[in-house]
């Protein structure tokens, strides 16, 4: 029996469980409201998205993987694809576009024409160095790592601070091998 | 342990055949050689102490895995033995037969591998292997008193499987 042909996003998208979207944004900005309050510094604050979309990524790589039986991707610009278009629809119900390949294939841009955690917010003053969406970063570095991929993921337009588009560049430092995980004692 | 939201775990399961129970064991790794689970149903002979079988089974699976992908016939690139393989290179290895057991693989891109011993005249195990993986994303991954990399202990979790496995042809 031959394996299940990739599903797309679309179709994994209307198959799950959807939670209502205002539900999710108004409670993802109760989350960022208490991690300033807690933490004051915006560095910090910025950090501990990261982190927690870092913790994030680690578990939905493999509900991706099992949800879309998209199969080992052959090079970072296949995987970047995949993220942009299946991924982001599956979870978010957004699609994102890939541009501003580098010569080797290292570095793309996700650009997210809209964004469903960003509706209602502002940013005042006194946080304009804040990355609101740093968990996305987070958690294309964890997903990225499941699979052997090591990835640094900056933002270079953020919309809350007055460019037209949201734009995340993401840079593939290495890819890491399979290797065998037990020390020979014997 | 309660289990909240009713999605359907997708594929749906392949419609069990036979009654009774024709699996022998099952395991689940991670990609450290973590084992994170271990389930037994019939296995009369034991020789070694589960450390040492599960090193040997992960062991067993690294160096089949990499022996098959170097052996590629199709494959352009020819690595050497023993090299450290990028994951995606290569052809992956789905079961092998002996006299006496079947051994079913699947290896996800993240590194989970689900080892399935059945009697051996069981057919392609593959779809099952996958919804075995879909029910550790929806019982293991996505239970927030798990941590990434321990070995599970999920009631749910164990009962799920036993009962999927049992009706397995």
């Amino acid at each position: 029996m031959a394996p299940a042909a990739p599903r797309s996003g679309e179709a994994i998208f209307a198959s799950v469980e959807h939670v209502n979207s205002e539900l999710f944004t108004l409670t993802y900005g109760a989350i960022v409201r208490q991690l300033l309050t807690d933490l004051e510094e915006v560095e910090d604050v910025n950090k501990q998205l990261d982190q927690m979309g870092y913790n994030i990524g680690i578990r939905l790589v493999d509900e991706f993987l099992a949800k879309s039986n998209v199969s080992k991707c052959v090079d970072f610009k296949e995987t970047a694809e995949v993220i942009a278009k299946v991924g982001f629809k599956m979870f978010l119900g957004i699609t994102a576009s890939v541009t501003n390949w580098d010569a080797e294939g290292t570095t793309c841009s996700l650009i997210l024409e809209d964004n469903p955690l960003v509706d209602f917010v502002e940013l005042p003053d006194t946080c304009q160095d804040l990355y609101y969406c740093n968990i996305f970063s987070g958690i294309i570095r964890g997903a990225l790592e499941m699979v052997s991929m090591k990835t640094e993921v900056t933002w270079v337009r953020d919309m809350l601070r007055g460019d037209d588009a949201f734009e995340l560049k993401v840079k593939l430092l290495k890819q890491v091998s399979e290797e065998y995980p037990y020390k020979d004692d014997e | 342990m309660q289990f909240f939201g009713g999605s359907e775990i997708s594929p749906s399961p392949p419609v069990p055949t036979a009654s009774g129970n024709n699996a022998y064991v099952l395991y689940i790794f991670n990609r450290n050689g973590v084992c994170l689970l271990y389930r037994e149903w019939n296995r009369p002979l034991k020789t070694l102490n589960s450390q040492q079988d599960h090193k040997l089974m992960f062991g067993l699976l690294f160096s089949l895995k990499s022996l098959t992908a170097k052996m590629d016939p199709t494959c352009v690139d020819k690595g050497n033995l023993g090299v450290p393989q990028l994951p995606g290179q290569g052809c992956s290895f789905h079961s092998f037969r002996t006299n006496t057991y079947k051994l079913s693989f699947m290896e996800s891109p993240s590194g989970i591998k689900i080892i399935l011993v059945t009697h051996p005249r069981t057919g392609d195990l593959r779809e099952s292997l996958k919804y075995i993986y879909n029910l550790y994303v929806e019982y293991v991954v996505k239970n927030p008193l798990y941590s990434p990399g321990a070995p599970i202990r999920c009631d749910l979790f164990d009962t799920t499987v036993d009962q999927y496995v049992r009706g397995l042809g």
